[in-house]
C-alpha cells in the first residue's frame, strides 16, 4: 500500500527527478551578493524557471485526478 | 560583441577538488577549473557571455531543456566534490565577470565559508516529501463514484424531477450523498495526514542536526495525485544516516495516512547558508506554493 516508504540506502539515483533537482539548485544553494558578480539566481529566477517547468508539463498532465466535489 | 567570457561558480570547498574534477563536464559541456585562495577552493567554468550573460541567461532559464542541462551539470560538479570533502553549493546561475571576482569573494568571506564548511562537514542532506494518502473507500462502497448510476444527470438529482424517476432517496440522491461523504472523508484524511506529517517531521528532526521546511511542490510538479502536505529537508550526520533511513521507513508504517517519499542523500543545498541552521518548526503545512 505505502509504495513510497522505501528509503534508497544511499544507492544513487540513476537520474534524479527534475523537480527535486530544481527544488535544490534553485531553491537551495548559497546566494552571494556583490558588485563583481555579473548575474545570480534570485527569487525571481525560481519563478521564471518554475513557469518554464509548469508550462512544459502542463499539457501532458492527466486532467483533474480524483474528482473533488468542490470543483 | 566579441566573445567575452564569465566564470560560472558551482561550489566552494576546503578540499582539493582539482583532480576530482579532471574530465568532468561542466555547464555548456565545458571543463571545470579551480580558483584557490586562502585555503578555500572554488569550482568554476568559463562561460560565453553570449549565452550566460545576464540577458541571454534570463531567456535561457525559461527554456526547460536548457535549464535542465544546466541544473544537472551544476549538480554533477557539486556532487563530485561532495564525495570527497565538505562543500558549499552555490545557487544555480551565479556568474562572475572573471576569476578575480571569485578570488576576491573567497578572501573577503573566508571566515563565513570556513564556518559554513565546518557546519556541514561529514553530513548530508535528505529530503522527505510527504503526501496525504488517498482515503480508502468504506466497505461496500466503490472507491470513487465515476458518475451517477444509470446515467441520472447530476443537476436534476436535487430537483423535483428526481423524484419522478427514482423516488426520493433514489439512485440520484444516493449518489450525491455518497459523493458528499467522499469529500468529507478526503478532507478528514488530509487533516489527519497533515497532523501525521508534522509528527513525522518532529521525529526525524530529532535525528538531524538541522531541519527545515521547503515550499510543498504543487501537484502539477510532484507528479503525485495526492496533495503534498510537507516538503522537509534534514541535515544528517553520516554516522546517523542509516538510523535516519530506518526511522523514516518505520514512520511510514506507523502512519499509513501519509505517503513518505525520501530523496537523497544530497549535498547540503539547504543548509550551507549562514543563517539557515536553525530547526524550523513544523508549522508550514499550508497549501502547495506553485
Amino acid at each position: 500500500v505505502n509504495a513510497g516508504a522505501r528509503l534508497p540506502d544511499a544507492v544513487q539515483h540513476e537520474q534524479i527527478a527534475l523537480v527535486d533537482l530544481l527544488d535544490r539548485v534553485l531553491g537551495g544553494g548559497v546566494v552571494i551578493t556583490g558588485e563583481v558578480r555579473l548575474s545570480i539566481a534570485d527569487v525571481d529566477l525560481v519563478t521564471i524557471s518554475l513557469r518554464a517547468l509548469v508550462s512544459s508539463v502542463g499539457s501532458s498532465l492527466a486532467r483533474g485526478g480524483e474528482g473533488d466535489l468542490a470543483s | 560583441m566579441a566573445d567575452e567570457f564569465g566564470s560560472w561558480l558551482y561550489a566552494v570547498t576546503d578540499g582539493t577538488p582539482g583532480e576530482w574534477l579532471r574530465g568532468a563536464s561542466g555547464v555548456g559541456g565545458q571543463p571545470v577549473r579551480t580558483v584557490a585562495v586562502a585555503g578555500l577552493t572554488a569550482a568554476v567554468t568559463s562561460v560565453s557571455l553570449a549565452e550566460f550573460g545576464e540577458e541571454p541567461l534570463r531567456r535561457n532559464l525559461e527554456n526547460l531543456a536548457w535549464l535542465e542541462a544546466a541544473a544537472r551539470r551544476h549538480h554533477h560538479v557539486i556532487e563530485i566534490i561532495a564525495r570527497h570533502a565538505p562543500v558549499i553549493p552555490i545557487r544555480l546561475a551565479t556568474v562572475y565577470r572573471g576569476d578575480e571576482g571569485i578570488a576576491a569573494l573567497l578572501s573577503a568571506r573566508r571566515r563565513d565559508f570556513a564556518a559554513s564548511l565546518g557546519r556541514v562537514s561529514s553530513q548530508t542532506e535528505w529530503g522527505v516529501k510527504m503526501y496525504a494518502a488517498q482515503p480508502r473507500a468504506a466497505p461496500g462502497q466503490p472507491a470513487a463514484a465515476s458518475g451517477p448510476p444509470g446515467g441520472v444527470p447530476e443537476a436534476s438529482a436535487g430537483g423535483a424531477a428526481a423524484g419522478a424517476a427514482t423516488g426520493s432517496g433514489g439512485a440520484g440522491a444516493a449518489y450525491l450523498r455518497r459523493r458528499r461523504q467522499q469529500v468529507v472523508a478526503a478532507k478528514d484524511a488530509r487533516q489527519a495526514a497533515v497532523a501525521s506529517a508534522q509528527a513525522i517531521h518532529a521525529t526525524l528532526g530529532r535525528l538531524a542536526t538541522a531541519a527545515l521546511l521547503r515550499a510543498p511542490q504543487g501537484a502539477q510538479l510532484s507528479g503525485q495525485a495526492s496533495p503534498m502536505v510537507l516538503n522537509a529537508a534534514y541535515l544528517v550526520p553520516d554516522e546517523r544516516a542509516s538510523e535516519f533511513g530506518a526511522a523514516a521507513r518505520k514512520l511510514a508504517d506507523v502512519h499509513p495516512g501519509v505517503i513518505i517519499e525520501p530523496t537523497g542523500p544530497w549535498p547540503p543545498y539547504s543548509f550551507a547558508a549562514v543563517d539557515q541552521h536553525e530547526m524550523a518548526g513544523p508549522q508550514a503545512a499550508a497549501g502547495p506554493a506553485v
